[in-house]
């Protein structure tokens, strides 16, 4: 009992992996310096659309030119890039070949490539490479692009539609006739880019003669990356490795198989030289994907007293001009997520993926939740607003109550746990919420030029992708699964290998305090190995806060193997039965024998001498284990947001934001803090500021970090964060996530806010983002001005 | 992104300076590198040569000379900020130098390389104008002196010759002027989306003179010259200062880009002119 250590679950440990990052001693792909290597420069097609005749020959006689190569020339050895769900049995994925053959289809398409001994001589030559472009239409606008006699992003396709979904529940003819309430609303989810603070960057090194590739690469989905371009290569799998070293961030954008990846390898295995590629901040603006861009068109029917009857949800969702890995499930992984928390008759989503001459969007932080979020608690306010009842009083009315869980709602996933009267009894709390609605009641009286608004999101959301048949079931190749292997060594160290790939969320640290409460050893003593798919080859790595309610299970479950079967070697050390022993603090004492006790650094010594085991125990202590999820888990929780607006310049000023969340059992409470800063910061910067824009040729605008305007601290407010804790039933760990969940209950939250202080003016929605200039014309418009 | 490649001379007199520039018509002038180096690494520009001011030591520094303050080219905005000169002579200066980017830009950023570098939404060579200031130059021929009102010519272009260099600025001392830099940005560490520049002299209780110059209204800064008019000689209360702030952006053309429509510009420049010449009148 002496030896009890305190509970690491629970606790806010420092991350482990900050100090070699905040002291520049990191491993970016960037960094790592390998003899003999070349590098490689793109060139992009300045134009959306346009047939491309390319002739490179001169750039090959460039100083420091290795190779140069057209889309033409490698037309043969390049496969096209993957998209890996199809979401409907008739959808239209065309060919995405890594350097555009004949067309380019956005401005950014990669049309050809030169390798010189240095970057600076391969962006040089750039500049000799002769291009023919012969402009074609270009379609930027989704309603155009499916209107008659739109030009083709993708003439062979014959349309630009690249799919249509649709989906009913429940009766919706009758929810909807008759209905005392409806509410139509148009809401435009803009553009977004992701902005890692690492750009991409890939370097492969090939060993020739044994035909043996390694690869680095920044990106959240190494296993994926070798799985693919084996498939893509013809390599064998077993003869590449892949790594992800320091990365530095994704939020979606790097889960992904990217051309560059493809080609690297490519002209690695071609030339028999490691070829690095890293990307330039431009480049990441223009050919890393982008995320969101939907148009979503509502509509609410209630009773009187607000009682949802039904929703209808009707998507255009932008694929841009190619499919990524994941881009057309995107907007379907909201499918199910726009009833929110709420309980209602009936229930319609449709959805059409449409392509545009923009780069292709993807995955970015929430992917298709935050979405489908923003929608259902806009509405909310909407439906209150109308009704002339407070948004809080009418979440309550529609609400799934504490005591009704688990709850399979309208669109028939199971909510496993919850408690949203608790998170807003104390969201309200912190935020003063009625002090505040007195002092809005006040400026508005008074005609204040700065108003004051109040926004509530109260969202919930799916963590934990996912079950394998779920995912087989909706058209995804790959499976949900999470691997994990766990062992302490002769020393007592202990190695936990996990599937994940963390690319800046502290799996190292929180997976540490789940084996080392596990297995009774000091938190220090635990080591996470990641990223390299030599030393953890098995995993389906990072996206969807899966790590902890998939990976930290089989994390957790691996240890706990281990534990067992240290437990069965020290029954036998001590020659007692394995129900006399105790386990605590990292020792098996005999219950009632004094002084009679091995610690498990003692065990998996005498484990791994083997002097004396038990018949049929294997020797080292080791175990692995493969976790197949049972459900997905959702936390949940309620934000609280006050705006203030100054109505004659349009200004948005965060006055306080309150965030109770509910992510289930928490292992490190700082980390979760930290994610929901950071999220809270994207959302935010999705509310406000963000937008990528693109003028009438297809030129993105906002292409630099001046113009599209990411918040700094010095934009944000200081967030008052809490939670309430109910577990999720459907893992052992009883955790859920966090990852997304403050980027998807806070975009909501600010637009309501908004909206809710320009009300009196006639205002009934703010374009995102609500930037000044935005405001200052909904407030012109609502009151009749000629903007 | 990497630039093309360039020559690199640091040399630590004008006079030396000038002759490389008068030698090499493709070199230019290196001061903070703050505009200058994104423009390289987008490979908008690919100069020869790059000639490094920082080592000339004439041009660092403020000093008053004839009940004028003045400021060296190469003086960088942060030193601008702490020098007690600046903020008793000249305070609008100093007003907007806190505006100007972020900590690493302003201790890098130089005064003169703002200046030379006329971008109209930069928030100096507003201040400038408003001030009426005295550009220096140095070329071949010899030092010829600049006014403000001639030296912004367009975008991005000064009335300096090529071959010229900025060496200082003199600037007529404002002291006891009510002054206000109002800076509307769409961020909080951001180039100016519309910016007024606003000096009051109040007299008798009247207003004596009035300089309006706004910042992103036009191709270059302009002076709010019917804004002036309509303030000098009123008591300078707020009705006066409203009526006055509506011809704020009379005359101007203001951009149309992604950081803000022209018939917005033009509303904001009316609300900022309102509430700089109410700070700087003491309404
Ligand atoms: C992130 C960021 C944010 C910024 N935000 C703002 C802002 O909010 N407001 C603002 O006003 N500015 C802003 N700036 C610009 C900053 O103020 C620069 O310092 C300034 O525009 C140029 O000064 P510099 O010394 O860096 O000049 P450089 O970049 O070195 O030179 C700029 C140009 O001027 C020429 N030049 C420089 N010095 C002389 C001279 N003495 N004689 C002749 N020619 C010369 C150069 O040849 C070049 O063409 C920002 C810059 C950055 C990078």
């Amino acid at each position: 009992m002496s030896t009890t250590q305190e509970q690491e679950v629970g606790a806010a440990r420092r991350r482990k992996e900050d100090a070699h990052l905040i002291t520049g001693q990191t491993t970016w792909t960037d960094n790592i310096q390998l003899p003999g290597t070349v590098h490689a420069a793109l060139l992009r097609s300045p134009m959306a659309h346009a047939r491309i005749r390319v002739d490179v020959s001169a750039a090959r006689d460039e100083p420091g030119v290795v190779a140069a190569y057209s889309g033409a020339d490698l037309a043969d050895e390049l496969a096209g890039l993957p998209s890996a769900w199809q979401v409907t049995p008739d959808w239209v994925a065309p060919e995405h070949k890594p350097l555009a053959v004949d067309e380019a289809r956005y401005a950014g398409d990669a049309i050809a490539v030169v390798v010189a001994d240095t970057r600076a001589h391969a962006v040089d030559a750039l500049d000799a490479i002769e291009v023919d472009y012969e402009p074609l239409p270009v379609v930027l606008d989704m309603e155009q692009a499916m209107a008659d006699g739109s030009p083709l992003v993708h003439t062979d396709a014959g349309t630009n539609v690249c799919f249509r979904y649709a989906d009913t529940f429940g009766d919706l003819d009758a929810a909807f006739a008759d209905a005392p309430v409806r509410i139509r609303r148009r809401f435009v989810q803009q553009r977004l880019v992701a902005c890692a603070m690492e750009p991409r960057s890939v370097l492969v090194a090939p060993v020739p003669a044994a035909g043996e590739y390694t690869v680095w690469s920044s990106t959240q989905i190494p296993h994926f990356v070798r799985l693919f371009l084996a498939m893509l290569s013809g390599v064998p799998e077993s003869r590449i490795r892949v790594i992800a070293p320091d990365v530095g961030g994704g939020f979606g954008s790097k889960l992904d198989i990217y051309a560059e990846e493809l080609l690297a390898f490519t002209l690695a295995k071609k030339l028999g030289r490691p070829v690095k590629w890293t990307e330039t901040r431009s480049e990441a603006f223009q050919a890393t994907v982008h995320g969101r861009d939907q148009i979503q068109d509502l509509e609410l029917a209630a009773d009187a007293d607000g009682r949802i009857r039904g929703l209808r949800v009707d998507l255009l969702a932008d694929m841009g001009a190619y499919l990524q890995l994941l881009t057309p499930a995107i907007p379907l992984l909201g499918r199910a997520m726009f009833p929110g928390i709420y309980k209602m008759d009936a229930y319609r989503f449709g959805c059409v993926g449409v392509f545009t001459d923009k780069t292709p969007t993807d995955a970015y932080r929430g992917a298709g939740r935050p979405e489908a979020t923003f929608a259902i608690e806009r509405m909310l306010d909407e439906l209150a607003a109308e009704l002339h009842v407070d948004p809080l009083e009418m979440r309550r009315r529609n609400w799934i109550g504490h005591e009704e869980f688990p709850y399979t709602q309208i669109a028939g996933l199971t909510y496993d746990s919850g408690n949203y009267e608790a998170a807003t009894a104390r969201a309200t709390e912190l935020f003063d919420y009625d002090g505040l609605r007195a002092e809005q009641a006040r400026r508005r009286e008074e005609h204040d030029p700065v108003q004051l608004g109040i926004g509530v999101s109260t969202y919930t959301e799916m963590c934990g992708l996912a079950p394998s048949r779920w995912l087989g079931e909706r058209g995804y190749a790959g499976g949900g699964w999470e691997a994990a292997t766990v062992r302490v060594l002769p020393t007592g160290k202990v190695e936990a290998v996990i599937g994940t790939s963390p690319h800046g969320q502290g799996h190292v640290t929180t997976f540490s305090q789940l084996v080392a409460d596990t297995l009774g050893v000091p938190f220090d003593d635990v080591e996470v190995i990641h990223g390299d798919t030599a030393a953890a080859p098995a995993g389906l790595d990072t996206y969807g806060s899966r790590s902890l309610a998939v990976g930290g299970v089989a994390v957790w479950r691996a240890a706990q193997r281990v534990l067992g079967k240290a437990k069965t070697l020290a029954a036998h050390l001590l020659e007692v039965s394995e129900d006399d022993l105790e386990f605590s603090g990292g020792n098996f004492a005999v219950r009632g024998t004094p002084g009679a006790a091995k610690s498990i650094q003692e065990v998996a010594f005498a484990a791994f001498a083997a002097h004396s085991m038990p018949d049929g125990m294997e020797p080292t202590l080791s175990a692995d284990f493969v976790l197949e999820p049972d459900d997905f888990s959702f936390p949940h929780g309620t934000h609280l947001c006050a705006v203030e607006v100054d109505t004659e310049t349009g200004r948005v000023e965060i006055r306080s934001y309150v965030a109770v969340d509910d992510v289930g059992k928490v292992v490190n409470p700082m980390i979760v803090e930290g994610q929901v800063h950071g999220g809270l910061a994207q959302g935010i910067a999705q509310a406000l500021h963000e937008v990528a824009r693109y003028d009438a040729d297809g030129n993105l605008t906002t292409g630099t970090m001046v113009d599209y305007t990411p918040p700094t601290a010095a934009d944000l407010p200081s967030f008052v964060l809490d939670r309430t804790e109910t577990p999720s039933t459907t893992n052992p760990l009883g955790v859920k996530g966090v990852g997304e969940a403050g980027t998807i209950a806070s975009t909501p939250a600010v637009v309501n806010a908004v909206v809710d202080a320009l009300r009196p003016f006639g205002v009934v929605d703010v374009p995102m983002p609500c930037t000044p200039e935005n405001v200052w014309r909904a407030l012109h418009e609502a009151q009749g001005g000629a903007a | 992104m990497i630039p093309v490649a360039f020559e690199y001379t640091r040399p630590s007199t004008v006079e030396d300076a000038v002759a490389v520039l008068a030698a090499d018509p493709d070199a230019k002038v290196l001061a903070g590198g703050q505009s200058l180096l994104p423009v390289l690494r987008l490979r908008l520009a690919a100069p020869s040569t790059l000639v490094d001011l920082r080592d000339v030591e004439s041009l660092h520094g403020v000093r008053v000379a004839d009940g004028e303050l003045v400021i060296g080219a190469m003086t960088t905005h942060a030193e601008i900020l702490h020098d007690r000169r600046v903020a008793e002579h000249a305070p609008l200066i100093a007003a907007a130098t806190a505006t100007v980017g972020d900590r690493q830009v302003r201790h890098l950023g130089t005064f003169g390389g703002s200046l030379s570098h006329a971008d109209p939404a930069g928030d100096l060579p507003a201040v400038a104008l408003a001030l009426s200031a005295t550009m220096v130059a140095v070329g071949p021929g010899g030092r010829r002196e600049i006014p403000a009102a001639d030296f912004f010519v367009d975008y991005l272009t000064t009335a300096l010759a090529p071959d010229e260099i900025l060496a200082e600025v003199r600037v007529p001392d404002t002291a006891g002027w009510g002054y206000r830099y109002e800076k509307f940005s769409r961020m909080a560490q951001a180039w100016a989306v519309v910016a007024v520049a606003a000096l009051v002299r109040r007299a008798d209780g009247g207003v004596a003179d009035t300089r309006v110059a706004l910042t992103s209204m036009a191709s270059r800064p302009v002076r709010a010259t019917a804004v002036e008019q309509a303030l000098t000689g009123t008591d300078g209360d707020s009705g006066a200062i409203t009526a006055a702030a509506g011809h704020a952006d009379e005359g101007t053309e203001p951009p149309d880009d992604v950081n803000g429509a022209a018939d917005y510009r033009a509303h904001l420049a009316r609300v900022l002119t309102r509430r700089a010449l109410t700070a700087a009148a003491g309404a």
